[in-house]
Parts: C-alpha cells; structure tokens; sequence
C-alpha cells in the first residue's frame, strides 16, 4: 500500500529539482497565508460576495489584471531562466529538457494567458464606460469567461509542479507532441488549459461585439465611437472566427493522444502538416487579435495629450476592419518551407505583406495628430511614443520575412524570435501598459507614481534594445532558436551576454513598476475630478472609480470625443445644461455559477491530463448540472432604486 | 396575445405557407442529389459539384424559408456575421486544400 | 429592492434585452459554422487516407442514413411549426410540436449510433485510419450537437409548463429553433460530402 502510494507520488509530482522544490514550498506557503488572512479577518463572505460571485465588468477587469500581472512574472521568469542558460556558451544551469519545458511554457502563457488577460482587462475596464453603458451585453457570460480563462491558466501552471510541463515547443506542434514522443500529462495540461480558456475567450468575443453593436448610448452612431471600441470590435471579429479554429484543433490533437485517432500522425495516413495548417490559422490572427487593441489604445492616448482629435479617424476605421479580415489570408507563411506549390507561397507572401499597409497607415495618423499638438509627456504617451520606432522596426523585419526565398534563411533562427518579440513587446506590451496606466485612476481613483513609472519605462525600454537587437544578429550568424547551449566555437557569445543583459533590464523595469503600484496605493495622487488626463470620451465624465451601475444618468452623445465637446462648450458658454431625470437602474444579480461551472470544468481538463475519465465525467455532468440549473434560473436581475442611486452619486460629490 | 402583437415589429415570424414552401424545396433538393449518385447519368465532376450546388442551394431555404433570414431589424448584423463566417469558412476548406494536397501528390 | 413590474419601463428593458441574446446566439452559431467548417476541412484534406484500412464506399449503407435524413429535415420543419403555435400564444400546441420534433431528433440519434456500432463492428474505428478519424469526429460532433439540443428542449418544455410564452422563454425558443435548423443545415453538408460523396 505504502509502496503504491510512493510510486504514484513521484509520478504524480514533478521530483528532483530544486527550482521546483522551491516552488512547491512557496505555492503552498502561499495557499496558507492566503487560508491564514482570509479566515482571520473573516473575509470569506466577502471574498464570495464582492470577488467570486461578481458580474460587474470593472471587477472583472480588475480580476483579469491581476491575473495577468501574475502570469508577466511568471513568463518573465522563464525568459530570464533562459536568458541565463544562454548567456555563455556551455552552461550548466538547465537540462535540455528543463530547457524545452521552460521555452514552451515561456511562450503559451505570454501569448495566452498574460497578453489574452490583460487585453481581456481592459476590453473589461474601458469598453463599457467608453460606450455609456451600464455593463456588457451579458454580464453572466462575461465572468463565466473570466472564471474558465482563470481555471484553464491555473490547470497549465498546475503542470509545473504536478505531472511536468509541456516540452513541445507553444504551439505542441505534432508528431512531437504525439504520445510517442511526450507521453507524460505535460502535453495534456496544454491542450485542456488552453481549451478552457479558449471556451472563455470566444465567450468574451461574442459579448463585447453585441456590447458595441448593440450597447452604445443614445446618439453614439458607430461613425462616432472612440478608436479603441473600434479596436475591441475588430479583435472580437477576429476572436469569433479564430478561436474555434484553435478547438479543433487542439482537439483533434487530443483525440490523436487519448483515442489513437490518426490526424497528426506519422502513420494511419495522418499528416503532422495539418496541424501546423491549422493552428496557424487560427495563431496568425491571435496575434493580431492582441495587437489591434493595443492600436486602438495608442489612438486614445495620442489624442489625449496631443490635445488635438486624432487624425484620420475614418481611415483608422478602415485600416483595423481590413486587418480584421486580412489576417485570416496570411496564415501560411509560418510554414512557408514545409513545401508546398509555388502559387501557394506566392500568395500568403503576397497578402503579409498587404496586411503591413494598414498598420503603416496608422502609424502616419498617430505622427501626424502629434504633428502641432502640444504634447505632454504623462506615462501613457511615453509609452506610446516608445511604441512606434519599435514596432515600425519589428514591422519591417516582419515584411523581410514575408519576403519567401529569404525567409528559407531566417525561417526558426534568432533574427525571427527578434522579430516577433518586437511586435509582440514593443506592440501588445507597451501598448496594454500604456493602457494601464491611461486607465489606473478611473478603476481605482488614483494615478501611478510618475517618477518609479519612469524609472520602469527606460529600463525596459533600453533593456528591450539591448536584449533584442543582438538576436537579428545572432539569426545571421545561424543561430537558431530553441537551442539550449552552443559551443565558444560558434562565436555567438558575446552578443548572447548582451542580450541577457538587456533581458534583466527589462526584468527590473517589472520590479520597478510593482514598486510603483505598491507605493502609489499609499501616496499615489488621487483623482478627485474623474477626469485626470483632461480625457476626451465619456469614460472621463463620470467619478473615478466609477459606481458600479457607472452612469446615473445615460449621456446622449452628439459628437466624436463628446466629453471634449461638452467641456469646450461649458468653456465657451454654449453648453446647455439638460435637466437629468433619475430613473430606476436595471442591473444584473451576482452569481456563483461562473465560478463553480468553471470548477468543474477544470475537473473535467484535470481528469482527461491523466487519463482519469471517471474524474472527467464528474465534471461533465457538473458543467451540465450549472447549465440546467442557470437554464431554469428567472430572477437574474433587479432594478436600483432612484434613492440609491442619488446617495451614491452624493458620495461621489456628485449632484444630480 | 397582446403581448405578441406590441412587438411583432421586430420577431421574425414567418407563416406556414413558408415553412411548408421550405419544407418541400427542401425534400426535391435532397432526392434530386440522391437520384444523381444512385444513377450516375453525369460524369464524376459533374455529379460532385451538381450535389454541392443542391446542398448550398438548401441551406439558402433554409436560412430564408425556416430562420427568416430576410426579416428582422436593420442594420442587419446577424447576415454580415453569417456572410464573413461563411467566408472564412470556404477560406479554411478551400485554404486547406489548397496548401495540403500539393504534399499528397 | 424594486422589482420588474413596479417600472413601466420593466418590460420595455426586458424585451430589448431578450432581442440582445438572440443576436449574440446567432454569433454563437456563425461561430458553430467555422468548427464545423473546420471539421469539414480536416475531412475533406483525409478524404483518401485510408491506409490501407476499409473505405467508406464499402462501409456505408445508405438506406439508414437516407431515413435519418428525412427525419433531421422533417424535425426542423417541426420545430419551425412549434414557433408558429408559439407565435400563435398557443403554449399546449409549441409543447407539442417540441416533443414531436424531439422525439424525431432522438430516433436521429439512435440511428446514428447504430450505424457507428455497425461501422466498428466490420474494423472501422477511430484508430483504424485518418479516414476513419475524421469521419467519426466530424459525424460525431454533429451527433452530439444534436443530442445536447434534446436536453435543452427537454429544459424548455418544463419551463414552458411552468411560465407559458414570456418575453423570456419566446427568446429561448426562437434561439432553439435556429440551432436546430442549422444543425439541420449542417447535416445537408454531411450527407452531401461524407456519404453521398462518399460512395460514388
């Protein structure tokens, strides 16, 4: 007995390094202290009813935040791991497939669970206040999403102490990723914690598109909503027609490792290719799904502290909806040396290099709504301005690898990992923190310290250069990517010590603005007027925070940039003020069954990981018991009485 | 009742000579494709690609005659949806074809 | 707390919100539409990956799949006649017609699975060739979109009897109906390709 439940355990839990060890001990000294903190100032009730039950969009997005803060670090980590492992040749600090898992968890949780949340983050804290809406079009929906987003990334980092990680590069790319060659649950985390998520995320995508279609204020034609609702919009097309592509996928890859199906094959007429045809089509538009929002960010911001309306409003428009369709036609040059006809590669480097022109578009617009503005250069747009040499650099390379015949040279080595690292990071990750910081004061009713914010901002900045620059290099030098140590010969060190130099630059600009958000929770200045960047949409013209049915009464819109309109109007005396009559708010009823649903279906991914289908089929008919049961529920929303809503706008040192 | 005829401005609704029209088009557009493959009086290809068009060609009366494609509130979001689902759609059948089957021969 | 009806705007905000799902669950079903489209791809690309193994032309008996045809057809027209009664406020004929379309639906199901034990039983099973695994994967997620639609309409004929026609259950239906019917579409497709294609 005592034997069988030792030889369980040491296939259970990952053994025999001391990292992980380490992590054990801090995830469960965590897990206690949280037990510890909950239980001695009593906050469980208020954990349920405040956190876990929530159907507000502002907690919410506060929630994906965090979450995604969290998931930084940990990809952070992994990227400094590696960076350590190649800073010289022939170290000995990982094992190559220590090495492997480190590269491929570095990957999927960067793209899927930092870069989905925190864009998920701000579509939740922005969208609906920027609309004049009370909520999303399906609050329920929206916190189920969150909860199987939440569920889903804990199951794959569940990997790193229990069963092993994924080893198979981040997108499992087959036969790899077959039972053959990664029979371990490692491979199984991934395919299920990406699956729950992905349910989630195409959930999300669903509501905001009926929240912009269908939510907007009174007089807010689609002609004149703000850039970054345009964004949310775009992204979410592409989210609805991409993700279920990535299902599939993943399951078909599953059904090849659970029931020995012959998709990916290398016998049983399977074909490991269909799978890279596959998942990039759906991974060629995630990128873009990530990167427009951050677009839709930047045009905010520059218009904000350029005081001028944003040049080009309706070519912006355009260029985002083209790109929303375009990505779908590029998806095979990620695998332009797989072989395949000539018209074939002709044409995805025909149309990668089509969907460029857009997005130089943008960039012109951006220059030119600084052009004459009177700039001033706050957090946001430090970030922004940051932004745009890196990604036209990260742009043009993306062209030079579009380029076919060339791209036979750089295909896999360092000069693409550059490349990608520069739209991803100089794209998504200035961008959504830009984004954070333009947003901070309206969801917590303070600004970030600007100072420790600057300090973050060039460490990251000149670490971002000296970390990435190197690699194009090291690309034509032949160094290619996953490597896990090279010899002196190869003459690539020097440039690798640079780049992992820039790597912990980058980590101590993250240091840095934990810092800042630590010190400006105590000394941050606080916003009292709600509108503390002198904004231009309507998010700005309600209290920071905003309450949480956020506008007492619903703005009627007039104009593009109405908040502007109307602050220039009361300045010139021309604004009419029009008598607000309060009515009752109708509001959505917390629930806890995003969250249990969620709970199961993380049984149901735990359950398949090991091969335990009793395990999953509990979960099964958990999701199916909340689905009965959320079926059968009528009394799912209530109205806010006038009263209430007058004492809480007097609280806010507002009259109404 | 009065319920109903407050709103009927906006519930697509249909009648039953239209789901009766839907119903037979219907039925004809699945026995023609079955009579064409029991009997092969075309040559392959053209016996495909006649099955294919029927198959289309019902799935048009059905959106129209069963899910009243037709009616409902402008702007008509939910025919853009489905026009750019189903462009996507025919770019991943067609797509895949396209970039697998030069690996097959 | 106020409650629903103490508001003339009560139910103005509840009809407008009932509308507002019918539109994002006809997202949902675009978004349907491209897994399925996806399915048919993977289909479509195994099309002759038999690896030696049994073939679909050998297999398939197309009387079975030619009566679950006309039964799939014949439910969606059902369910079209049960939104009729509903729009007619007629609640015992909607409840009736949505057993009848289920029990249609169901026998769609029974048939389905006899043919997939008569498959496995002649050597065609998910592991038998990248034909095979592709033929049950995409028939079979059809077979469980459908199945998922008899435990809804089960859901909603008890809610039915229980509430009658409100705003709220006349979303579910007509949401209901659209699935069904493009899970109806759907099998067009499959038997087109899949079967009739498949024995020529």
């Amino acid at each position: 007995m005592w034997e069988n439940i030792k030889d369980f355990a040491s296939t259970f839990f990952v053994t025999g390094d001391p990292l992980i060890y380490g992590a054990d001990v801090s995830i469960v000294l965590t897990i206690i202290a949280i037990l510890f903190v909950l239980t001695k100032y009593k906050k469980w009730g208020w954990l349920w009813r405040e956190w876990l039950t929530t159907v507000d969009h502002k907690r919410i997005g506060i929630m994906y935040l965090i979450a995604s803060l969290l998931m930084l670090f940990r990809g952070g980590v992994d990227a400094l791991l590696m960076r350590v492992q190649l800073a010289f040749p022939n170290v000995e600090f990982l094992h190559s497939d220590h090495y492997n898992a480190i590269f491929t968890t570095h990957g999927t949780i960067m793209i899927l669970f930092m870069a989905m949340p925190m864009m998920f983050a701000l579509f939740n804290m922005v969208v609906p206040l920027q609309l004049g809406a009370r909520d999303v079009a399906y609050p329920f929906l929206n916190a189920l999403s969150f909860w199987l987003f939440m569920l889903g990334a804990m199951l794959f980092n569940l990997s790193f102490v229990i069963g092993g990680s994924p080893d198979a590069g981040w997108l499992s790319y087959p036969p790899l990723s077959q039972n053959e060659f990664s029979p371990g649950p490692g491979q199984n985390f991934y395919i299920w914690g990406i699956q729950i998520s992905g349910i989630g995320s195409l959930a999300t995508g669903i509501n905001f598109i009926v929240t912009i279609l269908k939510m907007r204020a009174p007089g807010m034609k689609l002609s004149k909503m703000p850039l970054f609702s345009w964004s949310v919009l775009s992204s979410c097309i592409m989210i609805i027609f991409a993700f279920p592509i990535l299902t599939v996928t993943l399951a078909l890859l599953f059904l090849d490792r659970f029931a020995g199906a012959h998709f990916f094959t290398m016998d049983g007429g399977g074909n490991p290719m269909m799978y890279l045809n596959l998942i990039w089509m759906w991974g060629h538009p995630e990128v873009y799904i990530v990167v427009v929002p951050a677009f839709g960010i930047f045009s905010e911001i520059v218009a904000t502290f350029s005081r001028k309306k944003i040049f080009g409003y309706k070519s912006m428009v355009w260029a985002m909806m083209i790109i929303a369709v375009v990505s779908f036609f590029t998806w095979a040059h990620h695998f332009f040396t797989m072989g395949t006809s000539a018209s074939v590669i002709a044409f995805f480097a025909i149309s990668t290099m089509i969907v460029g022109i857009p997005t130089g578009v943008k960039v012109f617009n951006w220059l030119f709504t600084m052009y004459r503005g009177r700039i001033s250069f706050k957090q946001p747009m430090l970030w922004t301005i940051a932004f745009i040499p890196c990604f036209v650099i990260g742009g043009a390379t993306g062209v030079m690898l579009a380029v076919a015949p060339a791209d036979y040279q750089y295909h896999n080595s360092y000069f693409l990992v550059a490349h990608f690292h520069q739209v991803l990071i100089g794209g998504v990750v200035f961008g959504y923190l830009a984004g954070i910081y333009y947003w901070w004061p309206k969801l917590f009713g303070f600004k970030l310290d600007e100072k420790l914010g600057k300090w973050g901002f060039w460490f990251w900045n000149i670490g971002f250069y000296v970390c990435f620059m190197p690699q194009y290099a090291l690309g034509f030098m032949g160094m290619t990517r996953r490597y896990y140590t090279y010899g002196w010969d190869r003459g690539w060190a020097d440039l690798n010590l640079v780049s992992t130099v820039g790597a912990f630059m980058m980590g101590i600009g993250f240091i840095f603005q934990v810092w800042q958000i630590a010190y400006s929770i105590k000394h941050g200045e606080r916003d009292t007027t709600g509108d503390p960047w002198n904004g231009r949409t309507l998010e700005w013209s309600i209290p920071s925070p905003a309450p949480f049915y956020n506008f007492a009464v619903v703005p009627q819109v007039k104009e593009l940039d109405d908040w502007w309109e109307t602050k220039e109007a009361k300045a010139n005396g021309t604004y009419k003020e029009q008598p607000a009559k309060l009515e009752p708010i109708h509001m959505p009823k917390n629930s806890g069954i995003p969250f249990i649903m969620s709970n199961f279906w993380f049984l149901v991914g735990f359950g398949f990981t090991f091969g335990w289908v009793w395990m999953a089929v509990i979960g099964f008919i958990g999701v199916f018991a909340c689905m009965w049961a959320r079926s059968f529920q009528y009394d799912t929303d209530y109205y806010v009485p006038v009263e209430e809503v007058r004492r809480t706008e007097a609280s806010l040192g507002r009259v109404v | 009742m009065a319920q109903h005829q407050n709103h009927g401005g906006h519930h697509s609704h249909g009648s039953m000579k239209e789901y009766v029209i839907g119903f037979i088009l219907s039925i004809v557009l699945t026995i023609i494709p079955l009579v064409l493959v029991m009997n092969p009086i075309l040559s392959k290809t053209a016996t495909v690609i006649s099955i294919l068009v029927m198959a289309v060609l019902q799935f048009v009366i059905q959106l129209v005659f069963f899910m009243h494609i037709r009616e409902g509130e402008k702007p008509r979001y939910n025919v853009q949806t489905l026009i750019l689902g189903l462009v996507i759609v025919f770019t991943i059948v067609a797509g895949s074809l396209w970039i697998m089957l030069f690996n097959k021969y | 707390m106020a409650t629903n009806h103490d508001h003339g705007h009560g139910h103005d905000h509840h009809e407008e919100h009932e509308q507002l799902k019918v539109l994002g669950f006809w997202i949902f079903v675009v978004t349907d539409c491209v897994l399925f489209g996806t399915l048919f791809a993977t289909y479509a690309v195994m099309m002759n990956s038999f690896a030696g193994g049994p073939t679909g032309q050998e297999l398939f008996q197309l009387p079975g799949v030619i009566a679950s045809t006309f039964i799939l057809l014949t439910s969606s027209f059902t369910s079209g006649l049960a939104v009729l009664a509903m729009n007619k406020g007629n609640v015992k004929q909607l409840i009736a017609w949505l057993a009848v379309t289920g029990l249609l639906g169901l026998s769609f199901v029974v048939l389905e699975v006899t043919e997939f034990m008569h498959l496995m039983s002649e050597g065609a099973t998910m592991a038998t060739s990248g034909y095979w695994s592709a033929f049950y994967t995409l028939v079979g997620t059809h077979g469980l979109h459908v199945t998922l639609g008899l435990f809804w309409m089960t859901a909603l004929m008890m809610q039915l009897k229980r509430r009658g026609i409100s705003a709220v259950t006349r979303r579910k239906i007509t949401n209901f109906s659209l699935y069904w019917h493009f899970l109806d579409v759907v099998w067009i497709f499959l038997f087109t390709v899949v079967y009739l294609m498949g024995v020529m």
